[in-house]
């Protein structure tokens, strides 16, 4: 296919907003795909993914398309990972093209995280070309949406398409906007090779599977490649389209999207945003923007039951596979047992693998507070990093702590944004910028802490806009900040996973917050059980809960006796869900206690 | 030491707390009911059910809705296809509201020695919360004419924490049932049973009930109380005077052998470590099944000896009586103390072992779940 022939594009979109929705009519329309394999939103394949309506991995399928002016053109559509934890994938995903499609909803306007990736687009150069979805339901308003448009993004959207995915309008319209508004690739296909790697994933048949854009050169079957950053070798078994389902092609060239198939272990070594040459008379130097992504968010992830160990570290292994990003280690927990460390790149993504490994793997978890990475210098001037809150050295040998600090940008209707920067406020935040987008939309700026995100930040948004808030963040610096770790005692005793990295002016707060939420999800048991939050040896809060007082069965007579006794002995294989510290069962909820909005 | 149960799944109508086996009574049914239970008792002695019967209960339901001829046929059935021992305890359940002086002379001829009767309560305001078909006066009435009709083995049930109760509410009710000057009490505390409409309507919070600290001093009040006026409190919900504990459910909770007959009966058989059999709580099968001369029960448990040691914890410990480490080491031929070493330590002092029985204190019996839990 000549060059002027193919267009590579991504849709941006807000989550709910119709990208999956959109993509299957594209598929659909330009007959991609077979009656039967219609199921509605085929790009996103995980059940998880499905459930939450949002995208996690990347999928990029090649659309045969005959354009109304009779010739023939290759669509390649690039999915785009929907949230702020997969920046960088977004990023990556966004250079291999050189057109997005925005979708933005014609009732709720323009998002936080879309403008956030049109932005990422626009700074790629990519050209922008507006679709207003959902444009059937009486509450859209195409016309303040196309001027919310040009004045928050600031480009044209006089010809924006009106859209309904869901309906099918306006999809023929969007093909022909495509073939008309996004230019073509560029590239010498008689270059060295260079081909980003924009996506990649495990395939327990096949190894790895490689997505790549070429934007220089030509690969082929056979061909030697080596991956510029992780300096690896292979010679490609396999390289092809997919449309949507896998063809093999002989070779693909500048311009071009595909897959490449090359006998890889582990997605550790076709990183995204690595640059694909081959090993003889390969390119000099690599595509720019290669990052190697580093665990923002840190974790312990326990068995519930103990002698899950093993089978979590496979399932582990297996996810990170799959997944760069993920990382892990095995800790030790006094109150928790044998467990491990876990790194993700934000919340949605933590999230993600602990529901995966319950669901995929039937593993029971208990999951400890989430903590960012913290800079220490002690006393004696040794520096180090803190992943966790059991690593902070006593207060008497802290020389200095940093913690990281992000820059947010938040979305809101003008009604909520009383509550909104309350909210940056008490989360020890420095407001930028606040700005009108329209006379009812507002976009506020914060530098905030990375720790006061990761606790409860994004639910309270949510809750305080009535879910029209919306987030995206990008990495700061780090600050030297006055942070102390509180301890959580029960009956007297330190529960190890339950210890925060808090800053000292909140210590009070939190300590109080978190005791009684704890007392809330410890059920009454045979003893008084104290919870009490502490920094070092001096108590800051404490709650009781009462001894349990009655739990018997009041009748037992012949045809009670194996139905009641069975039921005990349900309720007690129940209770081995819950974790015993000393004499006291704590149940899982008690542990994310501190995670939980305050209503 | 044999019993046998008669399950008479009748009721003038349904009490909302209920989970017990029960239909709404209809003309004749009952009559035809009390045919096929002496037709099965026939099928069960063919089959080699061992007696003589040392225990019978009447049980429901509402057996108080046999006529008293049904009860001495099925009575004379008992003895001449099991034999029953001259001291056999024959018990009746009897809902105050069903009786007449005629009836209760009926069933004291026929032999039933050990009335219990279903008051509950004797407030007005309380049994209407109970839904229970019968009136206070009722309920004086057939204490009178129960003792009038012969019966010096009387059983008075009590029904506490109901929703909204009192101190004071409880109080009276005890006063009012000591006055009986009653042989024997069952006290039970009020449950919410998943599936009965007092279930239903406790889960979707229609109806609170006391909480655990306001049932648990009710609980203990009608502990001081009875034991004070002569009681022995001699399992979680039953007191007696000395002498009249009900040899009967003494039965199940010693895992001794009982033949349940009827629809919705339990059996336990002691061979081996033990089996329990049950008939089909469906009124139309057991007709059928008796019909057939087929064998209405069908097993539903098998013990082996770990299951038999933890439940004879789990029905032993129920009693003051307890369980007795030598007969423990007799029947499992292992240490009770050496066994169960770690549950017994987590009950604290709640669990106490006195002249070689190891029971629990009545803190211990308000957590009695909790705590057998630790030995499961």
């Amino acid at each position: 296919m000549k060059q002027c022939n193919i267009r590579n594009f991504s849709i941006i979109a807000h989550i709910d907003h119709g990208k999956s929705t959109l993509a299957d009519r594209l598929l659909d329309q330009t007959g991609a795909l077979t009656d039967r394999e219609k199921t509605d939103q085929f790009l996103d394949k995980m059940e998880l993914e499905r459930e939450r309506g949002i995208t996690i991995k990347a999928q990029s399928v090649r659309l045969n398309y005959r354009a109304d002016n009779g010739e023939d053109y290759i669509l390649n559509l690039i999915d785009t990972p929907g949230h702020v934890d997969f920046n960088y994938e977004v990023s990556r995903s966004l250079s291999a093209c050189e057109g997005a499609l925005l979708v933005v909803d014609a009732s709720q306007g323009v998002e936080a995280q879309t403008l956030a990736n049109v932005y990422l687009a626009i700074d790629q150069n990519l050209e922008v070309f507006p679709v207003l979805n959902k444009i059937d339901l009486p509450s859209a308003d195409p016309e303040a949406i196309k001027s919310e448009i040009e004045e928050v993004i600031g480009i044209d959207a006089s010809e924006a398409v009106p859209a309904s995915a869901k309906e099918g309008i306006g999809v023929h319209e969007i093909l022909e906007s495509i073939v008309a508004k996004f230019p073509p690739p560029e590239g010498d296909a008689e270059a060295p090779l260079k081909a980003l790697v924009f996506d990649s994933w495990y395939d327990s048949y096949q190894g790895v599977i490689v997505l790549v854009r070429l934007k220089e050169g030509r690969l082929q079957k056979g061909d030697r490649i080596r991956f510029m950053a992780s300096g690896k070798v292979y010679e490609v078994l396999k390289l092809g389209a997919f449309s949507p389902h896998m063809v093999e092609m002989k070779s693909l060239a500048a311009g071009e999207v595909g897959f490449v198939i090359a006998g890889i272990k582990s997605v550790q070594d076709a990183k995204v945003g690595d640059t694909i040459t081959h090993e003889k008379k390969g390119a000099e130097t690599p595509l720019p923007g290669f990052k190697e992504v580093k665990p923002m968010v840190f974790s312990g992830l326990y068995p519930i039951d103990t002698s899950d160990y093993d089978a979590l570290r496979d399932a582990m292994e297996k996810l990170r596979l799959n997944d760069s990003s993920f990382s892990f280690e095995p800790e030790n927990s006094v109150a928790l047992g044998f467990g491990f460390r876990c790194g993700f790149l934000g919340l949605l993504h933590m999230e993600i693998i602990q529901e995966r490994l319950e669901r995929e793997f039937g593993i029971d978890l208990i999951t400890t507070a989430p903590t960012v990475v913290y800079k220490v210098t002690d006393t004696k001037g040794n520096k180090f990093d803190v992943d966790s809150a059991n690593k902070l050295p006593e207060v008497q040998h802290i020389e200095t702590v940093e913690e990281p600090f992000i820059l947010a940008t938040i979305h809101v209707p003008n009604e909520f944004v009383g509550g909104v920067l309350a909210l940056c406020e008490e989360k020890r935040g420095i407001q930028r910028e606040l700005r009108y987008l329209s006379s009812n939309r507002v976009m506020v700026t914060y530098e905030l802490p990375l720790n006061e995100i990761v606790l409860d930040f994004f639910d309270r948004l949510k809750s305080i806009s009535r879910g029209y808030g919306s987030l995206d963040y990008e990495a700061l610096d780090y600050r030297p900040s006055d942070l102390v770790r509180l301890n959580v005692m029960i009956n007297g005793e330190v529960v190890d996973a339950l210890s925060l990295i808090v800053h000292r002016e909140k210590s009070q707060f939190r300590g109080r917050e978190l005791v009684s939420k704890m007392k809330e999800f410890i059920p009454r048991q045979q003893f008084v059980v104290a919870i009490q939050a502490a920094i070092g040896n001096k108590v800051i809060a404490r709650e009781t809960v009462k001894a349990l007082r009655k739990d018997v069965t009041a009748k037992c007579y012949g045809g009670d006796i194996s139905r009641k006794r069975k039921l005990l002995e349900k309720q007690k294989e129940g209770k081995k869900r819950m974790k015993q510290v000393g004499s006291v069962e704590l149940p899982q909820e008690a542990f994310l206690a501190i995670l939980k909005v305050k209503e | 030491m044999t019993g046998l149960y008669f399950h008479i799944p009748f009721c003038l109508r349904k009490c909302p707390y209920c989970d017990f086996f029960s239909v709404e009574k209809n003309e004749g049914a009952v009559d035809a009911y009390g045919e096929l239970l002496r037709k099965d008792l026939e099928r069960a002695a063919a089959n080699g059910w061992q007696g003589p019967v040392d225990t019978l209960f009447f049980g429901g339901g509402t057996p108080s809705l046999l006529a008293p001829g049904v009860v001495a046929d099925l009575l004379q059935g008992v003895a001449k296809h099991f034999g029953l021992s001259a001291e056999a305890e024959i018990s009746l359940e009897a809902n105050p509201g069903t009786v007449d002086a005629q009836k209760l002379q009926g069933y004291r001829a026929a032999g039933v020695n050990r009335l219990s009767l279903g008051m509950q309560s004797l407030q007005p305001n309380l049994l209407a919360k109970l839904g229970r078909p019968h009136s206070v006066a009722e309920s004086r009435e057939a204490v009178r004419l129960a003792r009038q009709a012969g019966f010096d083995n009387l059983s008075l049930d009590l029904m506490f924490a109901l929703p909204g109760q009192s101190r004071t509410e409880l109080e009276n009710d005890l006063d009012a049932l000591l006055e009986f000057e009653p042989e024997h009490l069952s006290c039970y505390g009020l449950t919410a049973e998943t599936g009965t409409p007092l279930g239903e309507q406790v889960a979707g919070g229609k109806i609170v009930l006391p909480d655990e600290d306001l049932y648990a001093e009710l609980f203990l009040r009608v502990d001081a109380r009875l034991t004070a006026a002569g009681y022995r409190h001699y399992e979680i919900s039953n007191f007696a005077r000395p002498g009249y504990a009900c040899r009967h459910n003494q039965g199940y909770w010693q895992r001794l052998p009982c033949l349940g007959l009827g629809a919705g009966a339990h059996s336990f058989v002691a061979t081996g470590w033990g089996e329990r059999r049950a008939v089909a709580a469906d009124l139309d099968r057991y007709a059928e099944n008796v019909t057939a001369g087929r064998d209405t029960a069908q097993t539903i448990e098998t013990f082996d000896r770990e299951g038999a040691m933890a439940e004879m914890l789990y029905l032993g410990l129920r009693t003051d009586r307890g369980v007795d480490a030598e007969t423990f080491r007799a029947a499992f031929g292992v240490d009770l103390q050496m066994r169960y070493a770690d549950a017994i330590a987590r009950c604290d002092d709640m669990l106490v072992c006195e002249e070689g029985r190891w029971r629990f204190n009545i803190d211990g019996w308000l957590l009695f779940n909790t705590l057998l839990s630790h030995f499961l």
